[in-house]
């Protein structure tokens, strides 16, 4: 069980976040929608542990991952070692097949680099699900690609999701995407940002 | 490869007309001899065997100095890079030690700790410390902050954050500070060994400008400069050739 309950939080004198507070059940795909510069990426990386100055408490399980905007690989080292320096207890065979899950198994021993930014991106996803993670973490993953590349990506992550079944957050600021990972969705609105009044009406969904 | 190679050599050889031509021009051995005037005398320090005793004293020295200096220095660059509060606290230290002369720590570490081996080694890496902290400390001011919350989402133990995402990061930094490090060292460590040691080669220059011998002062400092040549060419620059693969593949 991940319980979120957040007071507040500030930057500098100006609030950011008011009161939020939400439960993600195991299993359960929740999605964060809201505006850009509503507060959306401050209260993942404050449920991510990445950022601890705020109000509130914010409880979660030890095994984590996330998935950023931008790939954030370790552009040094090859491609299965993004998996297996971050995953000690993957074997690199196990490696592989992560990488050939997400369509890029012929890879493994190129640097990111020489990789196009839609294989990044598919490695960081092979990143995040190779640690069998009880919650995940993402942060637009699907932001600045095109339409085709973000579709698939999606349908990638709904496939791994199902497989791997972890507690999954998920903000965006495109409600197709929400949709079409069957999330449970929350508004993020306001300054301070609160979880909008009312759950999203069925006339809302297309 | 012959760009590689060519383009050294060719401006060596530039240096060596350089020097004829002075010679040339000064005409008294005594000040300045003609640069295979210099073939004879070196040939008899090599085969005596002073040479290379020297050399090796000095490079001992020029080793210890540059691998202590490389490791406090990069431990304490990281450390104030990574916390402010340190660097408040240690900044106005290092701006003491950047500005203090080499020779005064020389002179001071002689004076307190003895003419020995440790003095004129704690001298040298006192020297050296300051200038490889802040460089160090730049690098480790431009860490990725993502890569640093990617790794601590994930857990990454402290060893393999260190080892392949701290310093991979601080790479170009590191071998800036070799390099730079490499060339100031060993030119204090011949002004620590001209001032208290019995053996290297800033002794050896020492007894030849006794001597008024330039044609042995210069045998001496190139034999050196060779040997420092070498060993950019041989080991750091292949080193940085590796830790860069990644960004030319």
């Amino acid at each position: 069980m991940i319980r979120i309950d957040v007071t507040s939080k500030h930057y500098g004198e100006s609030q950011v976040l008011g009161p939020i507070a939400f439960e993600i059940a195991k299993g359960e795909t929740v999605a964060v929608l809201g505006p850009s510069g509503i507060g959306k990426s401050t209260l993942l990386r404050i449920v991510a542990g990445i950022d601890t100055r705020f109000e509130g408490t914010v409880q979660r399980p030890a095994r984590m991952a996330i998935v950023f905007q931008e790939p954030t690989l370790l552009p040094w080292r090859s491609v299965i070692q993004n998996l297996t320096l971050v995953h000690p207890d993957l074997s690199r065979d196990a490696a592989r097949e992560m990488l050939a899950k997400v369509g890029i198994g012929d890879k493994a021993d190129l640097f990111p680099g020489q990789l196009s930014l839609g294989q990044q991106r598919r490695l960081a996803l092979a990143r995040a699900f190779a640690g069998n993670p009880d919650f995940l973490i993402m942060d637009e993953p699907f932001v600045s690609l095109d339409a085709a590349t973000a579709q698939t990506m999606l349908d990638l992550t709904k496939t791994l999701i199902r497989d791997v079944g972890p507690a999954t957050l998920f903000v965006t600021h495109a409600r197709n995407e929400a949709e079409a990972l069957s999330a449970r969705i929350l508004e993020l609105r306001g300054t301070p940002a609160t979880l909008g009044p009312h759950l999203i009406s069925a006339k809302e969904k297309p | 490869m012959s760009g590689r190679g060519s383009i050294p050599a060719a401006s060596l050889f530039g240096l060596l007309i350089l020097w004829t031509v002075a010679a040339t021009l000064t005409a008294d051995p005594q000040v300045l001899p003609q640069p295979w005037a210099l073939a004879g005398p070196f040939l008899r320090e090599l085969q005596s065997g002073d040479l290379l005793y020297h050399l090796g004293a000095t490079l001992l020295r020029v080793i210890w100095a540059f691998a202590l200096a490389m490791a406090i220095g990069c431990a304490l660059g990281l450390v104030m890079g990574r916390f402010e509060k340190v660097d408040r606290w240690l900044d106005p230290w290092l701006v003491v030690f950047l500005n203090l002369p080499a020779l005064v720590l020389i002179v001071l570490c002689y004076l307190w700790i003895g003419l020995n081996e440790t003095a004129a080694i704690i001298a040298v890496t006192l020297n050296k410390v300051p200038n490889v902290t802040t460089v160090i400390r730049e690098g480790a001011r431009a860490f990725d902050p993502n890569l640093d919350a990617m790794a601590r989402v994930y857990r990454m133990s402290a060893w393999t954050r260190l080892r392949h995402v701290l310093i991979p990061q601080l790479a170009p930094f590191i071998t800036a500070a070799a390099r730079g490090g490499l060339a100031v060292i060993w030119k204090i460590v011949l002004v620590v060994e001209f001032l208290g040691r019995s053996s290297g080669i800033g002794f050896q220059i020492h007894l030849y400008f006794q001597l008024f011998d330039v044609a042995m002062v210069l045998v001496y400092a190139l034999s050196f400069i060779a040997v420092m040549l070498a060993v950019e060419w041989t080991f750091l620059q292949p080193w940085e050739r590796r830790v860069r693969r990644w960004r030319v593949a």
